[in-house]
């Protein structure tokens, strides 16, 4: 069983939800990639997504651009994420790692290569933000060698295509909050509320982790509140960013994380109906 | 995947090229539709409006209005004899699309989109530029419908076409710098592409060249293939026969899919295009996607790419902003790899003395990029006799590069 599918199990079955932190890989410094996975889970991380730096993400606001610009400054690409993760497990074997980013470097990896030495270093899924349901054909040996695709829900997508999202989607879904980039301050809950019932009502068993504007406990609480999973993201990274050495990236990793953690679950639990 | 070489041998029939793309936005391996999830219901209402919109009588009806009676179309194919004199070799001829309102072939493409964004309701236009021409064609299409007009343009590309910037200004344009990246065309398109999924409900993006996601390859290229009809039956007229060579310079491949794609079934008319080789293609600095890159994704298609080993994109180099794009439409990967047109690198060395060549002898002009064109145009010639015919896209006039030769040449203005 996927470690995905095992961490989602044990959320819904303690009734609990997801805390997702997201963050660059190498940013602030490609020597606290394996610190700062590590010091994550200790502050109440479920599933980590580590950013792969692109040259050109197009999808990124202006936070995670200028932490993958220092990150490939710095020499950060493929190489490194995954010896970083193969390290990560040799001490923690539970915890799910999603890799996020964008196609080019994977394509020029070459997919097949990829996604073997991804699964032998430890990653339980792939995000690709520029390779949508449609274009996925190129991707299929990834899933073939057992790496869950997450696939992207967002406000724009139509129920003809969300009734595919949702058929295809391993892991969980990830709903992306508004339309925009990463980093901006446009949350408004109540659509996102309905647009998750939604999803739900067609497909429960499927995990829901929402993305985009959450920054702190009171709105990872909000969403909570109907989401399976909160994912967090630039606020952390840009809380990361200047960090001048691993151990200070740690303190500020915990310091960011344990307190939405322990607003999580002050909630009363909430049980699947 | 690795895109894989087109084999000729596996299709029965010879492929007829006004089939594609096909209607997953594909040509061949090359372009398809790499966004994000925000970006993919948009780009399918663009696509139906735009398929609707290409069968529409009155849409045609108005399109042509505009290309005629504002743009000045059709633009003259002119017989540059003194410079094939001089050349010794075949008859070099030139497709004047300098002559257009705002000097270059990209307001045929932005009265194109104009008319499909006024048709979808929409109030605001977005656009990213490298040369700044783009720029000053969305602005002038957008200022005319009385839409609100943003243009993303590289900071470096601010600076070495200060004319335009101001052309846009003028026009009523908001021009934001660029600051992120490499701070050129490639830094823009993602900076417009980030304002589009935000503000997509409003707002239409005028891509200036055939790349970026389906429909715009194809949509783009649609509205630059008048340049190619035009052409081929005036060359009918004028000479009675198809030209035996035509050559284009290809930053996106806006101009040249143009002229090419009329021309793309002509198997007897030979087809090159040519890129920005800057120092050189040896050197590493230049902007050859097709003749030093490699099959990868960006900007929302699959297609030709430099980038490094890690799959980053890289740093790339042209004495012209319009070239200087790190990958290049998909139509012209597709072509390559059939082996329907070839593409090679002009440098900005032989740019620059083409540019001067022409403007010597023919009294006209040319920009940066065109004089790419121009030089391969004038390589070409070189090696046919002379009662060979050889048509060059003039993508565009060279007022806004008078300032850049001068500082390269040492001259204070
Ligand atoms: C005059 C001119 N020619 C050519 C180009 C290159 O674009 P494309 O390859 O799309 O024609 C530009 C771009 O700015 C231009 O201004």
């Amino acid at each position: 069983m996927n470690r995905i599918d095992r961490c989602f199990a044990a959320l819904r079955a303690a009734g609990r939800c997801g805390l997702i932190p997201f963050i660059t890989a190498g940013d602030p410094s490609p020597a606290d990639i394996v610190p700062l996975m590590h010091a994550l889970v200790a502050a109440g991380a479920d599933l980590i997504e580590l950013g792969v730096p692109f040259s050109d993400p197009m999808a990124d606001g202006p936070v995670i651009q200028h932490a993958s610009e220092r990150a490939l400054a710095k020499g950060v690409g493929l190489r490194q994420i995954l010896d970083g993760v193969a390290q990560f497990r040799t001490s923690n074997d539970a915890t799910p790692i999603v890799l996020m980013g964008y196609l080019n470097p994977i394509e020029i990896h070459g997919y097949e290569k990829f996604a073997e030495e991804a699964i032998v270093a430890g990653v339980d899924g792939v995000l690709l933000v520029d390779c949508p349901l449609e274009e996925s054909a190129v991707i299929a040996p990834l899933a073939d060698a057992g790496l869950h695709r997450i696939f992207l829900a967002a406000p724009t997508t139509s129920e003809t295509r969300l009734a595919g999202l949702t058929q295809a989607a391993r892991g969980f879904l990830y709903y992306v909050s508004f339309a925009g980039v990463t980093g901006a301050d446009r949350l408004d809950l109540a659509p996102v509320r309905a647009r998750v019932a939604a999803i739900k009502a067609r497909s429960p068993a499927l995990p829901v982790a929402v993305g985009f504007g959450v920054r702190d406990a009171a709105s990872a609480v909000a969403i909570a509140e109907f989401a399976d999973a909160v994912v967090i993201g630039s606020a952390l990274v840009a809380y990361l960013a200047d960090a001048p050495d691993a151990r200070i990236a740690c303190d500020r990793a915990r310091e960011f994380l344990s307190p939405i953690r322990t607003a999580l679950d002050a909630r009363a639990p909430r049980h699947a109906v | 995947m690795q895109a894989k070489p087109f084999s000729p041998a596996a299709t029965a029939a010879p492929v007829d090229y006004a089939n594609y793309p096909d209607e997953h936005g594909r040509f061949g391996d090359y372009g398809g539709l790499y966004v994000a999830e925000t970006l993919m219901e948009p780009l399918a209402e663009l696509r139906d409006a735009y398929l609707r919109l290409r069968r529409d009588p009155e849409f045609i009806a108005e399109l042509d209005r505009d290309l005629t009676h504002y743009v000045g179309r059709p633009s003259p194919i002119y017989h540059a004899e003194r410079l094939s004199k001089k050349i010794g070799g075949a008859q070099i001829l030139f497709k004047r699309e300098d002559l257009n309102h705002t000097g270059a072939h990209k307001i045929n493409n932005t009265v194109g989109q104009a008319l499909v964004a006024k048709r979808m309701g929409k109030r605001r236009i977005i656009a990213e530029t490298g040369a700044g021409q783009h720029g000053v064609a969305s602005a002038t299409v957008a200022t005319r419908l009385g839409l609100e007009c943003v243009v993303y343009m590289g900071a470096v590309d601010i600076e070495r076409q200060k004319i335009n910037v101001y052309r846009m200004k003028l026009l009523g344009a908001e021009v934001v710098p660029v600051t992120s990246g490499s701070k050129t065309l490639k830094d823009a398109l993602n900076e417009a592409m980030r304002d589009w999924v935000t503000n997509v409900a409003d707002t239409f993006y005028i891509i200036g060249t055939v790349a970026g996601p389906h429909p715009y390859p194809m949509m783009v290229r649609d509205f630059n293939a008048i340049v190619g009809r035009e052409a081929r039956a005036q060359m009918l007229h004028q000479y009675g026969r198809l030209p035996d060579v035509i050559t284009a310079c290809v930053g996106g491949g806006s101009n040249a899919i143009g002229l090419f794609h009329a021309f793309l079934n002509d198997r007897e008319v030979k087809i090159v295009g040519a890129e920005a080789a800057g120092d050189g293609i040896e050197t590493g600095r230049h902007a050859a996607s097709l003749a030093a890159g490699r099959p990868g994704v960006l900007h929302g298609n699959r297609t030709y790419v430099i980038c490094d080993d890690n799959g980053q994109i890289t740093e790339t180099h042209s004495i012209s902003a319009g070239l200087d794009y790190p990958g290049v439409g998909p139509e012209h990967a597709w072509l390559k790899d059939t082996g329907r047109a070839s593409y090679v690198g002009i440098t900005d060395n032989e740019a620059l003395s083409a540019f001067h060549e022409l403007a010597r002898s023919e009294g006209i002009l040319a920009a940066l990029e065109s004089s790419h064109a121009v030089a391969q145009g004038i390589k070409l010639a070189r090696d046919l006799p002379k009662d060979k015919l050889v048509l060059v896209n003039l993508s565009g006039r060279g007022d806004k590069d008078v300032h850049t030769i001068a500082a390269r040449e040492g001259i204070a203005l």
